[in-house]
């Protein structure tokens, strides 16, 4: 491990600043300054949150009450920090789009949160969490941010204890903890395979206690669909009240976002069917920086799409990658075949075969990308969707044989349950088929350390900002991290904002407010004045093919660019030929839908930008013209070790490319190998 | 296959509603119940007429979103949520009819779209442990019985669909209240607020409008978490105890 | 328009909930298990001929005594039953109504899944009650002979009363149709109150809970139907 020889005291910097050569997105872009955290800690890297808490000044508890913080979002992030800043006494108001706060997106999530709380004594700490995630986001993280991350982690799962989250237990009455995504360490904790849900319940009781005590106030089915930035501060948003469809002014002194990941760009995601970018996107185009919205990650063991009709995708645990085998017939004739029927000799184990040492348990984009590999060689099994069949098979055969059916039953009963219901195959009889997904995006709105956006008094937490994975996150370091802001992190850094306010009152006619709303007015009735043939459900469609063809688990130059001329063509249609029936006053769910598949549109279009941009592969992000000799991915520190924040350039105008540098002084970058 | 569906219509939650028929055609067997819906508001769009509302979000039988009462089967003839129900679990020609969760407390939004806020009100008057952030001992300090932890995440998987008050004939939410009340009883953590929360709890429920329970037990068949007619006795023994200590 | 919601109530008291109503319910069901129980006993000696009847019925009367006066006792359960049945019926009248208010709308179609009898509870004991008013002013209050006319003391003594109730058909077949109405109501009533008192926690005591339903149901049902079945074949005369 890099500690050995790592110098902590923050004073040595491991890389040099990169300086970009290539310049593959040229004509689509234009340069911007250099982008520099000016909130980023110094000194050694143990101590700088410790620091950062103790000098961040504080509001005295009187003036909180006068205080109004608005929280978009009520996933892990946003139900966090809605319990933590009213518990505190400040004024909140939180938003999401669903019927209650309890339905976010962090619900579904399975696997388990990481922490380095080192009950296994197999050798955690701080430092090795801080190292594994650094390592596998692929040095391209904020070293400050994720040391910050693996610090706070423990206190995550004492506070979550103290709530009543029933994670598993051994019979001691201990902690449970298993190992996931491939480190070496047993470090997450899980509730079965529903430890989102048993998190995001437990924010949301904090966050309704608080509810109760008049401190937050909650709004439901509401959707912000502009911020308001008067004076060069976030001083509230607008928002859409689902049922009455009424327009709403709300204002405050301070805004957070916690709206989650924009997946969902990709029509087809592991994502729940609301998810969007809207909010992000939003304060995007007032300002604040869309940071590697390029990082994608794609998941590799969903449930194939059965037919064009697919809504959405289903994730089944990476854990079935331990005792399945992965494989697809040798000969493009066998595909259709009852698997069963094909001999032993027909089968390709292709994981097996190209990564003996690893087989089928390597990386996530390794395995998603191998899988694309077979079926674009017309390999794939499953039902034809479009040209192609899109599935491979996970064979549990020899783990039957093997282990016996029980004990494979007693492992993943409940996903070959799940499995068994949505495909109506029995995976004990017949291989089950698998199929990379998109599942989360590690891009998302800049932030600096102290989690505000480029626009004053816009902060962002949770899967929205670009945070702290990288170009690629490990398994279970989601959630840590939507609680870690949520609970620790922004409670601790918005105070130093807020001391200096209450800001001067504004009200609905200043002209920031009046803009806002009647930009918000204008889009809602825009929508259902164009009167054309196509649902927006068609629109959004589209764009999934075409993000992902081009932009999902490998990208090529010119892949890239005939993207971005299909989204224009797509947006130009788009405003045309949209057809929203119904009014604007009530509940509307094709409007609301209009309005997240034209800010996707416009998002679509970026995303192949900083993805033609960026000339190297990193975690999710492949590009074709940059690997090995054997296909492997390949990374050029030397020109692209820094976050690409992009600022809105006008809707006529191009985007701005600001590069932040990443320098590492807490350890060396490597290249990742997995033969 | 061909179907026809006879879903209810309301414009809005004073307009009066109706059930109205629609055939849909080619559904796939390998179709989600919404994902067929989806189909149909396709079509309704092109022809000009308003899709149905109706909520879902995860579309994997998680988040509590979906809502619909199936040929008068909460989520439908199988053990799970609307949106994890498969098209193959009709046949060609029926006939289907959907209708909204229908419980006074449940009031009607549009279409087959509710308003269950009622719940988050429930759990607002005592649903939790007060645990400030910040203050909270050491995760391993308090060791909880594998058993009790077990059964406690059992009750806990509870999504908060309203399914239990959709299938009630009494339009009663008292598995939902159940499982979260033995939920927290059963944990050490839970215990100092225990009575209170029963007493509070039960006091919000009535106050929505939610009708009493007698037992009958359609909300436990209903349940896609299958969480079951255990935690309302629990409820019940525990309302017991809490008036007994004066509240 | 929005629809306006309840807010979150303060300072709710158990005793006021729908739960302690219900507890009442189980309660007072609880007192008429025991009690028909018992009678359905005494009942059972009317196969003992008329004097073993007779003198159980006078032995009710000489409970207590002397500590209590001639019938003390008697009325002393006489009260219990009174009170317990307008609790009950006042309890399922309450729920009732705050039923019907929660689902006020029904749905189009409707599949049920649960027994016959947890779905009649209702007008189940409306039946019962209805039998209660006919039976006591039958053999208690009015002491009516169907056959002889006669009411009062000239009716004859119990157990002549009795015989001469069901050598009629169809007031074998009232009270028959009522004791399928009273099996019904406490087999879902047996568990349903073990369930409202808090009895029924786990798997297996729901199962013995909803067996002890069928065993009370079966017992007194079946216990009750002996006599005026037996009268009716000629068995008792
Ligand atoms: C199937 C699945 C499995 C996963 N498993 C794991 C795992 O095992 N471990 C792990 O660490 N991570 C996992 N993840 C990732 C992790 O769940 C998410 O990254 C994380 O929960 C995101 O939390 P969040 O608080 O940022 O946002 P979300 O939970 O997505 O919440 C977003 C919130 O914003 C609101 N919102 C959004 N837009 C608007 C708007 N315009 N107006 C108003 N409100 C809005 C929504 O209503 C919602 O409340 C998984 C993800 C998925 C999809
Ligand atoms: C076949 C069934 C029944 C028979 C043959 C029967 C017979 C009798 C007789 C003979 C009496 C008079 C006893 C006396 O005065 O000493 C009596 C009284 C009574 N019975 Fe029944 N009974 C039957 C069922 C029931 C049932 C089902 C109930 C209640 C649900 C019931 C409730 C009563 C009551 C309340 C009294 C009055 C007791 C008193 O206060 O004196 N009976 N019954
Ligand atoms: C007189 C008219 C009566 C009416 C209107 C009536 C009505 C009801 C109703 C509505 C219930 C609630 C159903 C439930 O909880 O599932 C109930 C429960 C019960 N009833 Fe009756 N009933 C009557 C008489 C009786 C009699 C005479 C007996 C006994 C012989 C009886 C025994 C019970 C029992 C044991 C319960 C279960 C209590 C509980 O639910 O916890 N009832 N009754
Ligand atoms: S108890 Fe079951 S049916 Fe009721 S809300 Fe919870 S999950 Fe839904
Ligand atoms: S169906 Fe209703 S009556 Fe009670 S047992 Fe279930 S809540
Ligand atoms: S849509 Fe989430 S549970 Fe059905």
């Amino acid at each position: 491990m890099a500690s050995s020889n790592a110098d902590l005291s923050g004073l040595v910097a491991h890389n040099e600043a990169p300086t970009q050569v290539s310049d593959d997105a040229h004509g689509y872009y234009t340069h911007g300054e250099k982008l520099v955290d000016a909130k980023a800690p110094t000194g050694p890297i143990k101590d700088r949150w410790t620091t950062r808490k103790m000098d961040n000044r504080l509001v005295n508890p009187a003036n909180r009450r006068k205080l109004d913080v608005i929280i978009v979002g009520t996933g892990l992030a946003g139900g966090a920090a809605a319990a933590t800043l009213g518990e505190a006494g400040y004024n909140v108001k939180s938003f999401c789009y669903q019927d209650s706060p309890r339905r976010a997106r962090s619900i579904a999530a399975q696997g388990g949160i990481n922490a380095a709380k080192n009950y296994k004594e197999d050798g955690d700490s701080t430092y090795r969490l801080f190292y594994d995630t650094v390592k596998g986001g692929d040095y391209r993280s904020r070293e400050s941010n994720v040391y910050r991350l693996a610090e706070v982690s423990a206190s995550i799962i004492d506070q979550c204890v103290a709530q009543g989250v029933p994670f598993a237990r051994e019979y001691g009455g201990l902690l449970d903890n298993r190992s996931f995504g491939g480190v070496q360490v047993s470090r997450t904790f899980y509730a079965r395979g529903q430890t989102g849900q048993q998190l995001l319940i437990g924010a949301y009781q904090a966050m309704e206690r608080q509810v109760a005590a008049g401190t937050v106030t909650q709004y439901t089915r509401h959707e912000m669909l502009e911020v308001i930035v008067a004076d060069g501060k976030a001083r509230g948003i607008i928002a859409r009240d689902l049922v009455t469809g009424e327009i709403e002014t709300h204002l405050a002194d301070v805004v957070v976002l916690a709206s989650g990941g924009y997946g969902n760009v990709f029509f087809l995601s592991t994502n729940a069917m609301g998810s969007n970018v809207t909010a992000a996107w939003r304060a995007h185009r007032k300002g604040a920086y869309m940071a590697n919205p390029c990082y994608t990650q794609i998941h590799p063991t969903c449930i194939p799409v059965s037919g064009e009709h697919q809504s959405k995708l289903t994730l089944m645990s990476e854990s079935l990658r331990n005792d399945g085998r992965i494989w697809v017939p040798k000969n493009r004739e066998d595909c259709d075949k009852d698997p069963r029927d094909i001999a032993e000799e027909d089968r390709d184990y292709y994981l097996e075969r190209i990564y003996p040492s690893f087989g089928n348990l390597v990386p996530r984009d390794i395995a998603s990308r191998q899988a694309k590999n077979m079926c674009d060689e017309g390999r794939g099994v499953g039902p034809m969707v479009g040209d192609f069949r899109r599935g491979v098979y996970l064979d549990f055969a020899d783990a039957i044989s093997r282990l016996g059916e029980d004990a494979v039953r007693e492992k993943y009963g409940n996903l070959f349950d799940m499995y068994a219901r949505i495909t109506g195959e029995n995976p004990y009889e017949t291989p089950m088929r698998i199929y990379p997904a998109v599942h989360y995006v590690m891009g998302g709105l800049w932030v600096d350390y102290n989690l505000q956006s480029s626009i004053e008094g816009l902060f962002v937490a949770g899967e929205a900002n670009f945070s702290d994975h990288g170009a690629n996150r490990l398994g279970a370091s989601a959630l840590m991290q939507g609680l870690a802001d949520g609970y620790f992190v922004l409670p601790n850094t918005i105070r130093e904002y807020l001391a200096d306010g209450p800001f001067e009152k504004i009200d609905e006619s200043h002209p920031a407010v009046a803009e806002a709303k009647a930009s918000v007015e204008d889009r809602v009735s825009k929508f259902l004045s164009i009167g054309g043939d196509r649902s927006a459900d068609s629109f959004h469609r589209e764009l999934g093919h075409i993000m992902w063809e081009y932009c999902g688990m490998e990208r090529t130059e010119d892949g890239l660019r005939k993207a971005i001329d299909q989204i224009r063509e797509l947006k130009a249609e788009f405003w045309r030929n949209l057809k929203v029936l119904g009014t604007a006053d009530s509940l509307n769910q094709s409007l609301e839908k209009a309005g997240r598949v034209a800010d996707f549109i416009e998002l679509g279009e970026l995303m192949c930008i900083d993805a033609l941009n960026r000339r190297e592969s990193c975690g999710g992000h492949f590009r074709a013209e940059s690997q090995t000799e054997d296909g492997e991915a390949l990374r050029h520190d030397e020109e692209f070790a820094y976050v690409a924040a992009w600022e809105w350039g006008g809707e006529d105008g191009q985007p701005v490319l600001h590069k932040e540098d990443l320098i590492y002084t807490a350890i060396e970058m490597k290249q990742r190998s997995y033969k | 296959m061909n179907l026809t569906l006879k879903i209810w219509r309301q414009a809005g939650p004073q307009a009066p509603g109706e059930m109205k028929t629609y055939q849909v055609d080619d559904v796939s067997e390998d179709m989600s119940f919404l994902e067929m819906l989806d189909v149909l508001n396709e079509q309704l769009n092109a022809g000009g007429e308003e899709p149905v509302a109706f909520d879902s979000d995860c579309r994997e039988g998680i988040c509590g979103n979906c809502s619909l009462m199936i040929n008068g089967e909460a989520h439908g003839p199988e053990v799970t949520t609307t949106c994890q129900l498969h098209m193959r679990s009709f046949a060609d020609g029926d006939t289907i009819t959907i209708e909204p969760w229908r419980a006074d407390a449940f009031p009607v939004i549009r279409d087959l779209v509710t308003d269950r806020s009622a719940f988050d009100r429930i759990i607002q008057s005592g649903g939790y442990i007060s645990a400030n952030t910040g203050s909270a001992p050491e995760a391993n300090s308090v060791p909880v019985p594998r058993d009790d932890a077990t059964k406690a995440f059992n009750f806990a998987t509870c999504i908060g669909c309203g399914a239990c008050v959709a299938a009630c004939p009494n339009g009663s939410a008292s598995l939902f209240m159940g499982a979260k009340i033995t939920q927290l009883g059963l944990l050490p953590q839970g215990q100092p607020e225990r009575w209170s929360r029963v007493v509070d709890m039960v006091g919000q429920h009535d106050a929505e409008g939610f009708g009493g329970c007698t037992n009958i037990g359609e909300c436990a068949t209903a349940c896609p978490k299958e969480i079951p007619l255990d935690v309302i006795s629990q409820l019940n023994k525990d309302l017991r105890t809490a008036i007994k200590h004066g509240h | 328009m929005a629809v306006t919601r309840p807010t979150l109530v303060k300072g709710s008291q158990g005793t006021r909930s729908t739960i302690a109503l219900k507890i009442t319910m189980a309660a007072s069901g609880t007192i008429f298990i025991g009690f028909v129980l018992l009678h359905m006993y005494g009942n059972l000696k009317a196969f003992g001929g008329q004097d073993s009847f007779n003198e159980y019925a006078e032995h009710l009367r000489e409970l207590g005594e002397p500590m209590l006066p001639h019938a003390g006792a008697l009325w002393v359960i006489r009260l219990v039953l009174i009170v317990s049945l307008v609790v009950h019926v006042w309890a399922a009248a309450t729920l009732w109504k705050r039923a019907k208010s929660a689902r006020s709308t029904q749905y189009v179609g409707r599949k049920r899944h649960t027994a016959l009898s947890s779905n009649t509870m209702r007008w189940g004991g409306i039946t019962i009650l209805v039998f209660l008013v006919w039976h006591l002013l039958n053999f208690t209050i009015g002491k009516i002979n169907p056959s002889t006319g006669d009411t009062g003391d000239a009716a004859g003594d119990p157990y002549s009363l009795m015989v001469d109730t069901f050598d009629l058909w169809w007031m074998t077949l009232i009270y028959l149709v009522a004791m399928v109405a009273l099996g019904l109501h406490l087999h879902h009533g047996t568990w349903s109150a073990l369930q409202t008192l808090g009895f029924t926690g786990t798997a297996k005591s729901r199962t013995r809970a909803k067996a002890a339903g069928w065993v009370v149901a079966i017992v007194v049902a079946g216990g009750f139907s002996l006599v005026p079945l037996a009268t009716l074949v000629g068995i008792i005369e």
